[in-house]
């Protein structure tokens, strides 16, 4: 059965653009406990065949259209409107690029890692939908390597089957933070180079091989292979009005049952937490959004993941990370860890974040050590002001973000390490699972 | 040292076309952007444009988005031709 029908199989108006009956409830991106998605005729069989309609001059795709009335965001950490994205490359003369990120360089989120596991074809579906949208010549898939078998051999089976319209290349990422940032990917496929780029053009002017390139994330991608198939009203039945469909999540740190959920948007963080099995001890805050997330207090009642709800908190949902710190450990020397990996992490090609960072995580160092001042404080505060928004790519800004909110949570165990106490039992302890981390 | 770069510099006046030559007789906003991959933070930009440009503890310039007002053109222009590393630009807004 197709999914989309598209009578004269050229580029259509978006009132021509008719949906199979979606599944109802969750899962939709995991499979169903059971359920082996891997294989592509029990894919096939779950979803349907890949609705293909051709590819459309410049901007007319109807699935742009049908991307746009989902409401779909980006779901790798910028929550921008993919839609738009999709629009501003497909604009663009000439052949295009479509990139899949599913670099997930942050060591503690698991959620495009297990999506490329347990559904690869999903997200390679949802790149082949978006070559056609984008009148895309080349999709290139940029991923960790613990998934790059699964999606080699999903790859490979689907040439076999003449599945994808245009090549798909599978590329491994680099290994250490930055490497799925956008101009970084570029920069890598092109030049072998992980690392950002500066300037003022943006990839989907000018991306891989200086043509205009779409790069969205693997579970963005996901969603819009579902769209695709079983259209943008069914998307809209989870989720909230203004926030529609589901959102990956990565449950870590103090729960029983640590793993990848998927929750429609605007369920309550008290639900992520009983579905990860209930915390273990005493949170005392919840890291949400991912290293480059933000800290909230434990009085979480009534907040949800979405953007609406943690706006005000000053978090959002960024790469779905919701990690659970227990009150053995201490919010300011987890934050001091924290820093100072992502100081390690910097590209190393713009002062403000080489220095700036370093600063910040040294004074972090020394006061989760309680051998910091008053005027470790001020020079902080200052730093973190002065850092933000130079450098190439937003790596100083997330560093930025988490400091700040750590700053403000832990604003009473602040007052107790300038006194020289420490208020967690057990300091020495981390949840963060931070590689190569040395004592605080 | 610094100094004598700055009457060089005056000399070096930008020649190349785009928004900072066209700019500022044509009333045109024109901003300042630092690309901070290029920029090695030797401060010339500073000594030369205090009035726009101030240096952060590690000597790397600090700028903000507000347009530059007409009279102080010139020395934005004298600026960005002294950067070794042309890592500061004006652009128009």
């Amino acid at each position: 059965m197709t999914a989309l029908v598209a009578p004269d199989h050229g580029p259509v108006g978006a009132g021509r653009f008719v949906s199979r009956p979606g599944p109802a409830g969750l899962p939709r991106l995991l499979p169903a406990a059971g359920e082996n998605l891997v294989d592509l005729a029990s894919h096939l069989e779950r979803h349907g065949p890949l609705p293909l309609l051709g590819a459309a001059k410049r901007d007319t795709h109807p699935l742009i259209g049908a991307i746009e009335r989902a409401g779909l965001t980006g779901r790798g950490g910028s929550g921008f409107p993919t839609a738009r994205k999709f629009a501003a490359v497909a604009r663009q003369r000439g052949a295009t690029t479509v990139v899949v990120n599913a670099v997930e360089a942050e060591p503690v989120s698991a959620k495009d890692k297990a999506l490329c596991t347990l559904s690869p074809h999903l997200v390679i579906d949802g790149a082949s939908t978006a070559a056609e949208a984008v009148h895309a010549q080349r999709i290139v898939l940029v991923a960790h390597a613990s998934v790059l078998p699964t999606l080699i051999e999903a790859v490979a089976v689907r040439r076999v089957s003449a599945i994808d319209p245009v090549p798909v290349e599978v590329v491994a990422a680099a290994d250490h933070f930055v490497a799925g940032e956008e101009r970084a990917l570029v920069n890598w496929i092109d030049n072998g180079r992980s690392i950002p780029t500066a300037g003022p053009s943006r990839p989907y002017e000018r991306g891989v091989g200086g043509r205009p390139t779409l790069v969205n994330n693997a579970e963005t991608l996901a969603h819009v292979g579902l769209i695709a198939r079983y259209g943008d009203a069914w998307f809209r039945s989870l989720g909230t009005t203004s926030e529609p469909g589901t959102i990956l999540v990565t449950a870590r740190g103090a729960v029983r049952r640590p793993g990848v959920y998927e929750a429609s948007i605007g369920t309550a963080l008290t639900e992520v937490i009983r579905a990860a099995g209930g915390s273990s001890g005493t949170p005392i805050a919840f890291l949400v959004g991912g290293y480059f997330g933000t800290w909230i207090s434990q009085h979480v009642d009534g907040v949800a993941m979405s953007r609406e709800s943690l706006a005000p908190l000053g978090a959002n949902m960024g790469a779905g990370l919701v990690l659970v710190l227990p009150d053995a450990c201490c919010g300011l020397v987890e934050t001091a860890r924290l820093a100072r990996y992502l100081a390690g992490q910097s590209a190393g090609q713009c002062g403000p974040c080489v220095f700036g960072l370093r600063a910040i995580s040294d004074a972090l160092v020394s006061l989760a050590r309680r051998e910091a001042g008053p005027q470790v404080i001020v020079n902080l505060r200052r730093w973190l002001g002065e850092v933000e928004g130079r450098g190439a790519c937003a790596h100083p800004d997330g560093v930025v973000r988490l400091v700040r909110s750590a700053l403000d949570v832990f604003e009473g165990e602040l007052e107790r390490h300038l006194a020289g106490r420490c208020g967690a039992s057990h300091p020495e302890q981390s949840v963060l699972a931070l590689p190569a981390m040395r004592t605080v | 040292m610094v100094r004598s770069k700055e009457a060089s510099g005056s000399n070096l006046n930008p020649d190349r076309p785009g928004p900072a030559s066209t700019a500022g007789s044509g009333g045109r906003r024109i901003v300042l952007r630092v690309d901070p991959i290029a920029c090695d933070g030797r401060g010339i930009c500073a000594e030369l444009f205090p009035e726009m440009v101030s240096l952060d503890d590690w000597g790397f310039p600090i700028i903000d988005g507000s347009p530059i007002p007409p009279r102080l053109v010139g020395a934005a222009k004298r600026a960005a031709a002294a950067c070794p590393t042309l890592a500061f630009h004006l652009d128009a807004g």
